[in-house]
C-alpha cells in the first residue's frame, strides 16, 4: 500500500477541513475529564508528600488520621509489595517497576520534595486534608544534590547506594548517580577533526521544564469485594494505566478495566501512573469509589518535568562549509530514578546532518528531583540547543547563509542517518527550501531586532494497535480505536475510515474504547496515533469491504470477485460479471440479517514503518536592550506531515509545539532553594506564554509521503518543538552578537549576556 | 461545621445551595452543583479554566467564595449556547480549530464573550492582553486569536 500522486489528487476526505466530531462537546462544557466523573458514595483522596529533597523515612503514624470522623482509609508503602528489578517499556521512556512502585509512593526514603509519602481517603476534600496533617512521620534528612554536573562529582550525595554505571567497562563498582553511559555514532571524529579548517565547540546548561498541561493529572477508582476493579482516568494510555496499576495493586489484568476520559493535555507527562494504585489501594480498603486530582503544586513537584541537561558540542567543518566531524557528550537529568531520555538523545543530536564521522555519549544521572516524564520529543528538544546553536555560530565562522549551510550537509533520502539505519524519504531539504522562501527570511530587520533558524529531527513511532470497525443497521459506522484523542484524532479517523469506506465522514462515529472493547493498545504517544490507529482504521475498513463485496456476491449470487466496492457502494467489476443495480453501504446494512449477520472490521496489529519528521524554522525577535526582554516578532514554522488527513490540526500541533519551544526558550524552569524545594510550583511563578507573549505562528506543511502509510501520514506531534529554542538563541545573537550557552534566556540573563564583556 | 446557606443565579435559574464557608465558588459550581463545564487547572487565578462572568463581571471561581454568590446573577459555559444553536464564539472556535485538548475552552469561551461584550470591535493586541489570563498549552493561541476576532465580525455584522 503506497501513496501514488494519482491516488492522491483523488483523495475526496482526506486533507479537507471538516469540524471535529467532538467539538461541540468541548465549547459546550459537556466533555468529561478525569475530574468530572461523579459516583455514588465516592470518596475525596489526598496525598502527604514528602517536604525533604533526600531523606530516610524512619517511621509513619497514620493511627491519628485513621481516627478523624470522615476518613474512611489510609495507604502506605506498607500497602504496596514491592518490585523486583524489571525494565518495561512506558511510552517513549523504560521504567523498571522497583522504581515504579518506590515513585509511586516512597519506601525506604523520599527522594524529592513532594514524594509521596502516604494517602487518605475522606467523605470530603476538608476532612481529607485535615487528616493528611495528622499523619506523623519521621525524617532522617539527608544530603542533597539538585545539579546534575554536582550529582556526576565523586563524594556527590548518593541517592541509590545500589545504582553502579551500566554500559561503562571502565566505572568503577562503587555507588554513583550516573546510571548508565550510552554512546552512539560512527566513522573516525579524531581524523574528522584532523580534516577540519575551522572547529566550534561550546558547553550549553538547560534546565527542566514541565510539559503544563491545563488538567491537572486526575482518577476515579472503584474495587469491588469480588476482585474486580474499574479506573476512570486522564492519561494517554489506558492500556498501560491497567498494567501498571494491575502489577502494582496485585490483581490480574483482565479484572481491572480502565477508561480513558477526556485527556485536558499530556505531551508525554499522562505516560505514568501516580495517583491511580494509591486510589485503588484506598478503595479496596474502603470498599467505595476514591477520586484523586492533583492540585497545580503536586503536578509541579511530583510529575514528569523532562530533563534539565549539561552538554559539550564539538563539530568540524572544511573552509567551503562541509561537515567533517560531530562530537557530543550529554549529561541529562533522570530526576529520582534512572530513566531520562538521554539516548534519544544521542540518536538525534546530529539527524539532521549527512555525515562521515559522528560520536555521542551520553549519560543518565538521578539528582533529588522528581522523575522525569516523556515530553514532545524527549531528548531531542534538549540536545538541539546546543547543536542548532554550534551549527549557527558555525554558518557565520563560514561567513554562510545559515539555512544554504544546512542545506550543504542536509540529511536526505540515502544518506546514512547519525543513528545508524540508512534514511527513506524525507522531509529535511523541502523544509529548509521553504524556509529560505518564505517572506519571513527576508522582512528588513530594524535596531535590536534579529533572525535565527534552526532544524529538528523525530523518530516517530507505531507499536500495537487494535480497532474495530461495526457498520450499523442503519448504514452508519461505529470505529472503536483505543489510542486517546488528545488533540483531535477522532477527526482524523473518522475521515480515513470515511476515505477508505467511500463515505460521509459524518456517517463515522468514532469512540475511544476501554480495556476490556479492544486488545492491547500502547500509547498516544511518539506522534503514533493518527499514523498507527490510521493505518489500522485503514485496514479495519479494507476488512470491512471485503465482506460487504462477499455479501453483494452473495445477494448477486456472483463471485466476489466479480464485485468491485466503489464510492461508498458495491458495483458489478463489469458488464460480464452481470447487470446489477449497485448496493450502497445503507442496503447492504439493512440486509445483513439475512446475508450473514452483523459486518464489521477490525485490525490488530504491531504497526511498523512509522516516517521520521524534519522542521526547520526562522524565528524573528527583538531585544530590549534596557531590560534584556526578548520579544518574539516572527515565526514560521516549515514541517513535513507525510501527508496532513486534517491540516487545521496539523498546523495547530506546529503551532503548539512552537509556543512550548518559546516557553523553554525564554522563561520556563524549575527553581530549586537551597534545602532542594521547588521555588515556583504554580503558574505564576513558572509562566508559560500566555496570548500577549506570542504573534500568529506561521505553518507551512510540507507533504513528502511515508510510502508505509496507505495516506503518506507520518505523525506530526513533536518535531516542531526540537529547533525552537536554538532558533530564539541564534535571532538574539543575530541581535546582540552575544551568543547564550544556557536556559531560560531570561531577561536577567539577556541583560547580562548584553551588559558583559563576553 | 456549619454549612451557609445561599441563593443565587446561575444561567437565569435561581439555585440554592449549602455551602462550608471555605468552598470556592469552583468548588460550589463543580462539586456540588455538577456544572463540571468550568474547569479547575491551578486553584490559584493564574490559568483561567475556571472563568466564569458574575455580574457582568469575568472572574475565575476558583478566588471567589461559594458564600459570596449570595444574590449575584453567574453565567457559566453551559449557559452561552442558547437552546437553539452554539453561540458564534462556539461556532468559530470549532471552524477555527481553535481547541485541541479543550480543557481551556470553556475558559477562553467565557472570557472571550465577555470580551466582546466590552468592546465587539477588538483588535488582535486587544484581543491576546485579555486573554492573557487564559493558559492554553495546545495551540499556542493563533487559532483562539482568530477566532474569537472572526465571531467579533460576525456578531458586528448580526447586530448592525
Amino acid at each position: 500500500m503506497s501513496i501514488t500522486e494519482q491516488e492522491s489528487a483523488e483523495m475526496k476526505v482526506v486533507g479537507t477541513r471538516i469540524s471535529r466530531p467532538d467539538g461541540v462537546d468541548k465549547v459546550t462544557g459537556r466533555a468529561r475529564y478525569g475530574a468530572d466523573l461523579m459516583l455514588p458514595g465516592m470518596l475525596q483522596g489526598a496525598t502527604l508528600r514528602s517536604p525533604h529533597a533526600h531523606a530516610k523515612l524512619i517511621s509513619i503514624d497514620t493511627s491519628r488520621a485513621e481516627a478523624l470522623p470522615g476518613v474512611k482509609a489510609v495507604v502506605t508503602r506498607d500497602d504496596f509489595k514491592d518490585q523486583p528489578s524489571e525494565i518495561v517499556a512506558a511510552g517513549e521512556l523504560p521504567v523498571n517497576y522497583r522504581d515504579v512502585v518506590r515513585n509511586m509512593m516512597a519506601r525506604e526514603k523520599v527522594l524529592y520534595d513532594g514524594h509521596p509519602v502516604a494517602a487518605v481517603a475522606a467523605t470530603s476534600m476538608s476532612v481529607a486534608k485535615k487528616a493528611l496533617k495528622l499523619i506523623q512521620v519521621e525524617y532522617e534528612v539527608l544530603p542533597h544534590v539538585i545539579n546534575v554536573v554536582d550529582a556526576m562529582k565523586p563524594g556527590a550525595p548518593i541517592l541509590d547506594e545500589n545504582l553502579r554505571t551500566q554500559g561503562d567497562e571502565s566505572a568503577p563498582d562503587t555507588p554513583t548517580n550516573i546510571s548508565k553511559r550510552v554512546q552512539t555514532g560512527f566513522g573516525d571524529v579524531d581524523a574528522g577533526f584532523a580534516a577540519a579548517d575551522i572547529i566550534v565547540e561550546r558547553e550549553y546548561d538547560t534546565e527542566p521544564v514541565h510539559q503544563g498541561y491545563i488538567e491537572p493529572q486526575a482518577c476515579v477508582a472503584s474495587y469491588t469485594e469480588d476482585g474486580h476493579a474499574e479506573i476512570w482516568v486522564s492519561t494517554q494510555g489506558h492500556f498501560l494505566i491497567r498494567s501498571f496499576t494491575a502489577r502494582l495493586c496485585g490483581l490480574d489484568v483482565s479484572k481491572l478495566k480502565v477508561t480513558p476520559s477526556e485527556i485536558g493535555g499530556g505531551f508525554g507527562g499522562k505516560n505514568n501512573v501516580y495517583g491511580e494504585p494509591i486510589a485503588l489501594a484506598l478503595s479496596r480498603k474502603a470498599h467505595r469509589p476514591v477520586k484523586m486530582v492533583m492540585s497545580r503544586n503536586e503536578v509541579f513537584r511530583a510529575t514528569g518535568p523532562t530533563s534539565g541537561a549539561n552538554m559539550k558540542v564539538k563539530v568540524g567543518c572544511t573552509r567551503d562549509g562541509k561537515i567533517t566531524a560531530a562530537d557530543a557528550v550529554l549529561n541529562y537529568q533522570a530526576g529520582a530514578f534512572p530513566g531520562s531520555p538521554v539516548m534519544q538523545a544521542s540518536m538525534t543530536a546530529f539527524a539532521c546532518y549527512a555525515l562521515e564521522n559522528v560520536r555521542v555519549v551520553g549519560f543518565d544521572v538521578v539528582s533529588n528531583r522528581p522523575k522525569v516524564a516523556a515530553y514532545r520529543a524527549p531528548g531531542a528538544q534538549v540536545v538541539a540547543f546546543g547543536v542548532e546553536s554550534v551549527m549557527d555560530e558555525m554558518a557565520k565562522k563560514l561567513n554562510m547563509d545559515p539555512v544554504e549551510f544546512r542545506l550543504k550537509n542536509a540529511a536526505k533520502e540515502g544518506v546514512k542517518a547519525s543513528f545508524g539505519p540508512t534514511l527513506g524519504p524525507v522531509g529535511l531539504v523541502e523544509c529548509l527550501e521553504e524556509i529560505k522562501s518564505h517572506p519571513n527570511y527576508s522582512v528588513p530587520l530594524g535596531p535590536n531586532q534579529g533572525r535565527g533558524v534552526a532544524s529538528g529531527f523525530w523518530f516517530n513511532i507505531g507499536g500495537e494497535t487494535c480497532v474495530n470497525m461495526n457498520l450499523s443497521e442503519d448504514g452508519t459506522v461505529a470505529l472503536m480505536v483505543g489510542t486517546p484523542d488528545i488533540g483531535g484524532s477522532r477527526a482524523s479517523m473518522s475521515m480515513m475510515a470515511a476515505e477508505a469506506l467511500g463515505i460521509d465522514p459524518k456517517s463515522v462515529t468514532v469512540s475511544v474504547g476501554d480495556t476490556n472493547a479492544l486488545g492491547f493498545n500502547f500509547l498516544t504517544a511518539g506522534s503514533r496515533t493518527t499514523f498507527a490507529s490510521g493505518k489500522a482504521t485503514v485496514e479495519a475498513a479494507q476488512k470491512m469491504i471485503l465482506e460487504l463485496r462477499s455479501r453483494a456476491a452473495k445477494i448477486w449470487d456472483i463471485s466476489v470477485d466479480a464485485v468491485v466496492w466503489e464510492e461508498g457502494e458495491a458495483r458489478p467489476a463489469s458488464s460480464n460479471a452481470g447487470d446489477f443495480e449497485p448496493l450502497t453501504l445503507a442496503e447492504l446494512a439493512k440486509k445483513a440479517p439475512k446475508t450473514g449477520g452483523p459486518i464489521a472490521g477490525h485490525a490488530e496489529t504491531n504497526v511498523q514503518g512509522a516516517g521520521p519528521s524534519y522542521a526547520s524554522q526562522v524565528a524573528d525577535v527583538e531585544v530590549d536592550p534596557e531590560t534584556g526582554q526578548v520579544k518574539i516578532l516572527r515565526f514560521t514554522v516549515a514541517q513535513d506531515a507525510g501527508k496532513a488527513i486534517h491540516p487545521s490540526y496539523v498546523e495547530g500541533q506546529y503551532q503548539g509545539a512552537t509556543a512550548q519551544g518559546i516557553g523553554w526558550a525564554l522563561n520556563e524552569a524549575y527553581i530549586y532553594d537551597e534545602n532542594g524545594r521547588l521555588e515556583n510550583p504554580n503558574f505564576l511563578d513558572y509562566r508559560v506564554p500566555v496570548a500577549s507573549d506570542l504573534p500568529m505562528i506561521d505553518s507551512i506543511i510540507v507533504e513528502v509521503p511515508n510510502p508505509n502509510h496507505p495516506y503518506g501520514v507520518r505523525g506530526i506531534g513533536e518535531t516542531s518543538i526540537i529547533p525552537v529554542t536554538a532558533a530564539i538563541a541564534n535571532a538574539i545573537e543575530s541581535a546582540t552578537g552575544k551568543r547564550l550557552l544556557k536556559l531560560p534566556m531570561s531577561p536577567p540573563e539577556v541583560l547580562e549576556a548584553i551588559e558583559g564583556n563576553a | 461545621m456549619t454549612k451557609q446557606h445561599v441563593t443565587t443565579s446561575i444561567n437565569g435559574d435561581e439555585i440554592e445551595f449549602l455551602c462550608e464557608t471555605e468552598q470556592t465558588l469552583l468548588d460550589i459550581l463543580r462539586d456540588e452543583l455538577q456544572f463540571i463545564g468550568t474547569k479547575e487547572g491551578c486553584g490559584s487565578g493564574d490559568c483561567g479554566a475556571c472563568s466564569v462572568i458574575v455580574d457582568g463581571r469575568l472572574v475565575c471561581a476558583c478566588l471567589m467564595l461559594g458564600v459570596e454568590a449570595q444574590g449575584k446573577k453567574i453565567e457559566t459555559i453551559e449557559g452561552i449556547a442558547t437552546k437553539e444553536e452554539l453561540h458564534p464564539l462556539q461556532q468559530k472556535f470549532i471552524d477555527h480549530a481553535a481547541l485541541q485538548c479543550g480543557f481551556c475552552t470553556p475558559g477562553f469561551l467565557v472570557a472571550s464573550k465577555a470580551l466582546l461584550e466590552k468592546n465587539p470591535n477588538p483588535t488582535e493586541t486587544e484581543v491576546r492582553y485579555w486573554l492573557a489570563g487564559n493558559l492554553c498549552r495546545c495551540t499556542g493561541y493563533d487559532k483562539i486569536v482568530r477566532a474569537v476576532l472572526d465571531a467579533a465580525q460576525e456578531m458586528r455584522g448580526a447586530s448592525a
